[in-house]
């Protein structure tokens, strides 16, 4: 993108040719309160190739942060997590926070959402750049400073000899991001882990800091991994995707294959949920009907059935696990991924459950197990035809 | 800004059923001490004029700290505008009795951002979306019933009246706000971010259902947004408006295929699309530092810190920049396409 140079593009099967950085097997984290045990987290496994790119995409909710703050092991307690986390396969759960201080920051480094609380507002951003060099460099406090004025350049803020005597507050939000940024690289890590780093940002804004990720991957060469809900951020900076659904990735493959030939119902869904700002349409979005699952007592089954258009009896009783659907790094976890092959059109599969004057199923609860609309669904049946006509309108890709 | 800019009826020739002209929006500041005296003002909104036509969809983006959100509330008078007017069907909002507003209120209502703030979780969703009937009067007998209808209206199951807020989720609770919006049958919704709070496979029903009642009820919609995808898809002209200003108003494809502000054009440029192969192709307008303080605008257009044209000018060029104000009119580059910048030209973006 714009002449700069994307990492890594090599495909990654997970059987890994090269070693990977970052190896997390069958991660879970369950919550336990007073109602019953949250399982926020389900199984998570993915391999980071050296200097790629993952991004993990879903709705608020489904564990894409929770899976990463259990790989720093930032969980409060009270988590149970269980599974394991392999940095260079040094295995990190169960290690304590002394032996976690030498890898977080200096190893593994963490971009977090929201700038202003991630900085301290009572010490100078010099200080605290330099806090993060010393931490794990037996320099001086000269050197660590002249490393921070280098680290402020690097991601684009001007006049860092000045800026680097000011305080947080004296920053604006993209400025303030890109401290963080820069914080993160400041000990030339293997792995970034970034938590929707842009989400806070207006889009001008966005657009730079973006940038300065780039410049920080570059500089460092590390693998990223990179956790947002905008399907747009993910396309433009990541090699493969990770999507998640209550807890579970549910598909994971590259970006190409993720966005133009995904193999999962949901993924299918949110594409055609999402209003393009490049395609000139009246036509209409295809909502996925319902609402996510509460984490709280999931019962059997894919957790997607409710809202699921392909769902069948044998959805409500197995979990389908996630295998390889086409080519060696792409994987769906789906019992009819199949079905989907030749199958690009959202519109046209989520018809007859996406449709508006279709009442929503109740919060949480499941729908009713016949297939098929009942004879008496007259609204739904209407809003069916409805969407056929809007599909022979007009719609101009430019 | 002397001339009236040149609104603009796309697809109605009819009079338009809200227009604005000239308003402004100022928040004082005051110094600290004992005196308090006022030093200065933020200048939120700074003389903005636009029309919006009945079954009308108007976009209204821009960044945070850009006005939109000022000048939605300063349309429906919950914030008095500092000057201007704003014209309900020929009468101006801004100078009538509180008596007569209320009634006025009937026709024009608004949808909030935060579905979670803007309903009282303490009373019952059948209560709250009765409540506007209510201060109107027109509760009687039917009441029970036309709040039965809204919410089936709105995709929501009218045995759930009696539940509160908090049984339900956050896209059925802007379908809440929504039915409460339209108990009394206005002609006019100003909706202020209404899906920008939603999960997108939860946002797209939303957007969906505001399409259904706009075709049905005829209504015209204000839609406030900062997410372009989602104006792009639902309006029909949109605005641009940059530190108070509207810097590019436009029929929505217009706008989007042909921008002529160097603003719009890095706007566009800096959305990342939902598609990997595009998003490599693209060519990215990236424009430096940040928005500048609505307490202190910079003179003439004021646009030009930042601007990636601003830079490429000769000094005699910039110099009009500095000392000029460019006004919001048509510069022979589109139809019914005004933009507010000396050196207007089409780049194609996307």
């Amino acid at each position: 993108m714009n002449g700069t140079p994307r990492f890594s593009s090599t495909p990654t099967p997970s059987s890994a040719v090269g070693q990977p950085v970052l190896a997390v097997q069958k991660l879970t984290v369950d919550f336990p309160t007073p109602d019953g045990v949250v399982q926020a987290v389900r199984g998570v496994s993915y391999q980071l190739a050296p200097g790629e790119v993952l991004g993990i995409v879903g709705e608020s909710g489904s564990g894409k942060s929770v899976t990463s703050l259990a790989v720093m092991g930032l969980l409060p307690r009270t988590a149970r997590v269980s599974g394991s986390v392999r940095f260079r396969g040094q295995e990190l759960i169960g290690l304590s926070d002394k032996q976690l201080a030498a890898v977080r920051g200096r190893k593994i480094a963490m971009i977090f959402q929201d700038p202003m609380t991630s900085l301290n507002p009572v010490y100078k951003i010099g200080y605290q750049l330099a806090e993060a060099v010393l931490a794990h460099n037996d320099v001086g406090r000269d050197a660590a400073r002249r490393r921070a004025v280098e680290l402020l350049e690097l991601v684009g803020i001007p006049f860092p000899e000045k800026r680097i005597d000011q305080y947080p507050h004296e920053f604006s939000g993209g400025m303030r991001q890109r401290v963080v940024i820069a914080i993160a690289m400041a000990n030339d890590p293997d792995v970034i882990i970034a938590d929707e780093p842009t989400t806070a940002l207006d889009v001008t804004v966005q657009a730079q800091v973006l940038e300065s990720l780039r410049a920080a991957q570059a500089e460092t060469g590390a693998a990223m991994v990179l956790i947002t809900h905008d399907l747009g951020v993910v396309a433009g900076q990541a090699d493969r995707v990770l999507v998640m659904y209550a807890g579970k990735p549910v598909e994971i493959g590259l970006v190409d294959d993720i966005y133009h030939a995904p193999q999962m119902p949901y993924t299918l869904g949110l594409l055609g949920s999402l209003p393009r700002l490049d395609v000139r349409s009246r036509n209409r979005l295809t909502p996925i009907q319902g609402a996510p699952p509460s984490l709280m007592n999931l019962p059997p089954g894919c957790p997607f059935t409710p809202r699921c258009p392909l769902a069948q009896s044998l959805c409500e009783a197995r979990e389908p696990d996630l295998l390889p659907v086409a080519g060696e790094s792409h994987f769906a976890a789906c019992h009819y991924s199949e079905r989907l092959r030749g199958h690009p059109d959202p519109a046209e599969l989520f018809a007859q459950t996406a449709d508006d004057t279709h009442l929503p199923v109740e919060f949480g609860a499941r729908r009713a197990a016949e297939a098929g609309p009942a004879p008496s669904d007259v609204a739904t049946m209407e809003g069916a035809l409805d969407r056929g006509d809007a599909e022979d309108g007009e719609e101009e890709i430019l | 800004m002397t001339a009236t800019p040149a609104t603009t009826a796309t697809q109605t020739s009819g009079e338009p059923i809200l227009s604005v002209r000239h308003l402004v929006k100022e928040f004082p500041i005051y110094s600290s001490g004992i005196l308090r005296r006022r030093i200065g003002a933020v200048h939120a909104v700074s003389d903005i004029s636009f029309d919006l036509h009945p079954g009308e969809t108007l976009g209204l983006v821009g960044e945070s700290g850009c006005g939109k959100t000022t000048t939605s509330r300063a349309l429906l008078h919950l914030q008095p505008a500092t000057s201007g007017e704003v014209l309900f069907e020929g009468r101006d909002v801004t100078k009538l009795p509180k008596r007569r507003l209320r009634a006025l209120r009937r026709d024009l209502q608004l949808v909030f951002q935060d579905p979670y703030a803007s309903l009282n979780p303490r009373i019952s969703v059948h209560e709250i979306i009765a409540e506007p009937l209510k201060i109107h009067g027109l509760y009687g007998d039917g009441g029970r019933r036309a709040v039965a209808d809204l919410m089936r209206r709105v995709g929501l199951n009218p045995e759930h009246g009696n539940r509160f807020p908090h049984e339900f989720s956050g896209g059925q609770r802007q379908r809440i706000g929504i039915a409460r919006a339209l108990a009394l049958k206005p002609r006019v919704l100003v909706l202020d971010e209404p899906v920008s709070a939603l999960d997108v496979s939860i946002q797209a029903g939303v957007i969906n259902l505001l399409e259904d009642l706009q075709d049905e009820l005829g209504l015209a919609y204000l839609f406030v947004a900062h997410d372009l995808s989602v104006v792009r898809h639902i309006a029909d002209r949109v605005a641009v408006m940059y530190l108070g200003k509207i810097v590019e108003i436009g029929p929505s494809d217009e706008l989007f295929e042909r921008p002529l502000h160097p603003y719009t054009q890095a706007l566009i440029s800096a959305i990342p699309i939902a598609d990997p192969r595009r998003e490599r192709e693209r060519e990215r307008i990236i424009v430096r530092g940040d928005v500048p303080s609505p307490a202190n605008p910079p003179s003439g257009c004021r646009f030009r810190t930042r601007c990636q044209k601003f830079a490429t000018l000769s000094e005699a060029d910039a110099e009009r920049c500095v000392t000029q104000e460019p006004g919001l009119v048509d510069r022979g580059l589109g139809a019914a396409h005004p933009a507010a910048c000396h050196y207007a030209e089409t780049l194609r973006v996307l």
